[in-house]
């Protein structure tokens, strides 16, 4: 689909203005205290113009840019994830009667709300959506909440130009630069795809089309059509974000690098720096792992079932009736990261990881899934040894 | 999104992660600490259902929990369920008195399909509580006995008293043709009975390994024992199958607790076969 | 009943688990006892503060004893007692037996009654140096050297950390009682409600020392709601790495005499923080002495 507009920064509005009048619940990226998170916006203004992030190992800060870049930061502190898949949701209500046997009804939840728009949707955290289709949404059960809240989306993707230290999603081949369709599903990736733009006295939004509905807005706010010149401006902006990573996974051997880890000693040595508190799958934006929790009444005649998130990293995810299963951390680590970089592909055809580096980031002991899975990669003899620097 | 809404995705119309309503007809004591749970559906057609899957079953209140199913195949109503009483919820369902209401999910999961070993010998190796996720499968194939060979089960608990289903397996052996070994761990002092492992039955059983099929239920630990018995006896590596046992909270690969590597247990098992098990059975806290 | 053949765990579904077919008979309802060792009161306050709640407790349970509460004291057995404070003294030891005795489930709260509270300080002090400085007699004074969690003395069927603990938590344990079930107490870091919080975490983007990764949860993340570190008073979580910790909270740039403070405030008699504050100390006593012996060589 090759349409290509100019949306001048200052049509923000008319855009955020166009998808709550199609009834979208607006979300993007907002200043919320430290740090850049997901919220609602309503406006413009709610982004978090000006700022920067500066993103390693256990360390992020919000920094001034001392421009009026809308954009110009790295992965925000949660992804989309609790958007479709909140945190925590009720699965069904129930209710008993005392007067005959312990009769009881359940209810199934059903989730209301209007749809979302994604506005500002990172390349990395876009990859892990459409992970999360194909995971909760493309197997024979799907999870019905998730289906519910992602069909009818629409999404706003925003090229990345300022990624942090921690990002590496150029070796996952997951961005800076989204894919223009969904390689599982053929689908658009996105509706409409902004590149921001930032020259001296020119401040503008390269805008992709994806899909009909995509266009649809973009006409209706009198985005101006542009030239494939400008696509090629969008194509520089990515290409250099690209080049500034410094992170890396080597994708081409990294399955088989776990594959062939699974007595490494280098489990000893990361599990005497893991907190085991959970965080980075928390902050994942694929980590699909949940539990149920039933929650009752002091009488027990209510009674609600929620699905809530659950880590790997604790101790009572493994529990069957005499102990967890994956007792000690170095376990539970070799699980996590197994996951991500190797059988995830065995049961998805996909890896795990979208390079948004926030399990990097926000590990309070700044441990590092690239210098883990280079390690192991050594280690296993599959890569290389560590070039003399 | 919008592109992809032309196809609209629709949760099951029995969404499986609603309970549906059974009443307990009957709790039946089998030994010490566990019971066999008889249950009809409140509303609808009794659950059909194969050997070797499972459900989860819910008391009210308290919470749930995955059980396999131990009733026949070919009966099912009504609906069997064995439970050992170890936990709030399984104290909960043994104690519930006739009538009570629970909930009921499923079935999940694998079957044993004995079917693939028509013509050949059988061997269920089980011990403690393990035969009763077997016992659909014994049924399938008394119920089809001629289509058999030689048909054993070698069957070890940890003391006399924990026999499971011990009149049903004399039974079997008197009227079905079934060569039904026993054993237990630790016997009383007079106890006439083979005290051993029921892994060391497997040695000395009669059995044509070239043509047999094995079905092993168990702690995790005895079935990697009995499977490595068996294979060395020279029962073919995919003859063998095994039934995995993983925390579950959803059943249907959703909330991945299950995971074995690459497997979900709760929908690429609990049944699966010894080539595929056998390389993470030798991980520890895999 | 003999304390050694005590059953523990979920009680049977007997008449309580029913309480509200008979909410008006008294001697039906299950009894609930509080009590009270060493400690500040406060917990046993957090259950006074239920009050959307309270009403359906008193109807739900017979409360027996609760001298914070009420003064009428009605005899055991209890079936279900709440235990507050330390074991600090003889007869603190002799007591907690009787009540245990007494008691079907018992559930102690908070980290007084869990780990030993503030007052386990005195595990590493001198108590008879406290005792002549405090008291003008201390031969009238009957007091322990240490200051020790109920667990150490009698069987315990559930636990509730904090300092105070959480309504909540308590509210839980109440619910589960009633209907013959499990708790559900997580013991998982505090890291994990952070997330579903959707709070930033406080060490990552402000640089303040955190115990949140080796805490156990249960408070809400109440201090990191509020942009501040936890202070770990809910005690160690069930796989706590303080020695990662411990090297987290260095290069934040915390000394190490705050950092053995910090795990010797509300849980110093929690077995993974008292060793964590003595590997720290160990460690500072080590680091000092190789000062001391460089400047010596120096010199």
């Amino acid at each position: 689909m090759d349409d290509i507009r100019i949306l001048q920064a200052s049509g923000l509005d008319a855009l955020i203005e166009e998808l709550r009048s199609r009834g979208f619940r607006v979300v993007g990226p907002t200043l919320r205290g430290d740090a850049i998170v997901t919220g609602e916006i309503r406006a413009a203004s709610d982004l978090p113009r000006g700022k920067g992030d500066s993103q390693d190992a256990k360390t992020y800060r919000v920094r001034s840019r001392g421009d009026d870049a809308y954009f110009g930061f790295a992965a925000p502190a949660q992804s989309s994830k609790p958007v479709f898949f909140p945190a925590e949701e009720v699965v069904w209500r129930g209710h008993r009667d005392h007067d005959d046997d312990g009769h009881f009804t359940v209810e199934r939840d059903t989730p209301d709300g209007a749809p979302i728009a994604l506005l500002g949707v990172r390349s990395c955290d876009l990859r892990a959506v459409q992970i999360h289709d194909r995971v909760l949404a493309g197997r024979s059960h799907v999870d019905a909440h998730y289906v519910g809240r992602r069909d009818g989306a629409f999404v706003v993707a925003v090229a990345c130009s300022d990624p942090a230290a921690s990002c590496f999603c150029a070796s996952m081949g997951t961005g800076p630069r989204p894919a223009t369709t969904d390689p599982e599903t053929g689908a658009s990736s996105y509706d409409l795809l902004l590149t921001e733009i930032l020259g001296e006295d020119d401040h503008h939004f390269v805008m992709e089309i994806g899909t009909d509905a995509g266009r649809e807005v973009a006409d209706e706010i009198g985005a101006s059509m542009g030239h494939p010149a400008d696509r090629d401006d969008a194509v520089a902006v990515t290409d250099a974000a690209a080049a500034r990573q410094t992170r890396a996974i080597d994708t081409t051997i990294v399955h088989d690098v776990l594959r062939a880890s699974a007595e490494s000693p280098r489990w000893e040595d990361v599990a005497s720096r893991c907190l085991a508190c959970t965080n980075c799958t928390l902050v994942c934006p694929t980590c699909f792992c949940t539990t149920v929790q039933d929650v009752s009444d002091l009488t027990g005649d209510s009674a609600e079932r929620h699905r809530v998130w659950d880590s790997c990293f604790s101790e009572s995810f493994s529990y069957i009736h005499g102990g967890p299963t994956r007792e000690s951390t170095k376990a539970r680590y070799r699980q996590w990261i197994t996951h991500k970089l190797s059988s995830w592909e065995d049961q998805f055809g996909m890896l795990g990881c979208v390079g948004c580096g926030r399990c990097i980031t926000w590990c309070p002991a700044g441990i590092d899934i690239t210098e883990e899975a280079a390690a192991l990669g050594r280690m296993s003899g599959l890569a290389a040894p560590a070039p003399a620097t | 999104m919008s592109t992809a809404a032309a196809e609209p995705r629709i949760a099951d119309a029995g969404d499986p992660m609603v309970p549906r309503r059974y009443a307990i007809t009957r709790v039946r004591q089998d030994t010490r600490d566990t019971f066999t749970l008889l249950l009809d559906p409140v509303n609808g057609a009794p659950l059909t259902f194969r050997a070797g899957q499972f459900t989860m079953l819910h008391a009210f209140g308290v919470g749930e929990v995955p059980i396999s199913i131990s009733g026949d195949p070919a009966a099912p109503a009504p609906l069997e369920h064995t439970i050992r009483d170890v936990g709030a919820v399984t104290h909960a369902l043994v104690n519930a008195h006739p009538g009570t209401e629970i909930g009921v999910r499923g079935p999940f999961g694998t079957s044993w399909d004995v079917d693939d070993a028509a013509d050949g010998d059988v061997v269920f190796v089980t011990g403690g509580i393990g035969l009763a996720p077997l016992r659909p499968a014994i049924l399938d194939v008394l119920r089809e006995r001629d289509r058999y060979g030689k048909v054993l089960l070698l069957y070890g608990s940890r003391t006399p008293d924990d026999i499971l289903f011990g009149n049903e397996m004399h039974r079997w052996a008197d009227l079905n043709d079934v060569n039904v070994q026993m054993t237990v761990d630790n016997a009383p002092y007079g106890y006439t009975g083979k005290v051993g492992f029921v892994t060391e039955l497997i040695a000395r059983a009669g059995f044509n390994p070239r043509t047999s099929w094995a079905f092993v239920c168990g702690p995790e630990v005895m079935m990697r024992s009995a499977a490595s018995a068996l294979a060395g006896r020279g029962v073919p590596a995919p003859h063998i199958r095994l039934s995995m046992e993983r925390s579950m909270k959803c059943g249907i690969g959703l909330c991945g607790h299950c995971q074995l590597r690459d497997l979900f247990i709760c929908v690429d098992g609990p049944v699966l076969d010894y080539p595929r098990l056998e390389p993470l059975m030798s991980v520890r806290e895999l | 009943m003999s304390i050694a053949t005590e059953p523990h765990g979920v009680t049977e579904p007997h008449a309580h688990s029913h309480g509200h077919d008979d909410a008006a008979s008294a001697s039906s309802r299950p009894k609930l006892a509080v009590w009270k060792f060493a400690s500040c009161d406060g917990c046993q306050l957090s259950l006074l503060n239920c009050e959307d709640e309270l009403l359906s407790i008193a109807e739900a349970v017979h409360i027996a004893y609760f001298p914070e509460a009420t003064r009428a004291v009605v005899e055991g057995p209890y079936e279900l007692s709440l235990v507050e404070g330390s074991i600090t003294t003889p007869d603190d030891v002799r007591r907690i037996h009787e009540i245990r005795a007494q008691s079907g489930v018992l559930a102690t709260i908070g980290a007084c009654a869990t780990a030993g509270g503030i007052q386990a300080l005195r595990n590493w002090a001198d108590v008879d140096q406290y005792r002549s400085v405090v008291y003008a007699h201390p031969e009238y004074l009957k007091t322990l050297d240490t200051s020790t969690p109920i667990a150490s003395h009698v069987d315990v069927d559930y636990e509730l950390r904090g300092c105070p603990v959480d309504k909540k938590q308590l509210i839980e344990v109440l619910a589960a009682f009633l209907n013959g079930r499990k708790p559900r107490i997580p013991t998982y870091s505090v890291c994990v409600e952070c997330k579903l919080k959707g709070n930033v975490c406080v060490p990552v983007a402000t640089g303040q020392p955190c115990l949140g990764p080796v805490t156990q949860a249960g408070c809400g993340a109440l201090c990191p709601s509020y942009g501040r570190g936890c202070y770990g008073c809910f005690g160690p979580q069930d796989s706590a790495n303080t020695e990662s910790l411990t090297r987290q909270l260095v290069e934040l740039g915390m000394p190490s005499d705050d950092i053995v403070r910090v795990y010797r405030t509300f849980n110093a008699g929690a077995p993974a923080f008292a060793a964590a504050s003595d590997a720290v100390e160990a460690d500072a006593v080590e680091a000092a002495a190789s000062r001391a012996a460089e400047q010596g060589g120096a010199s």
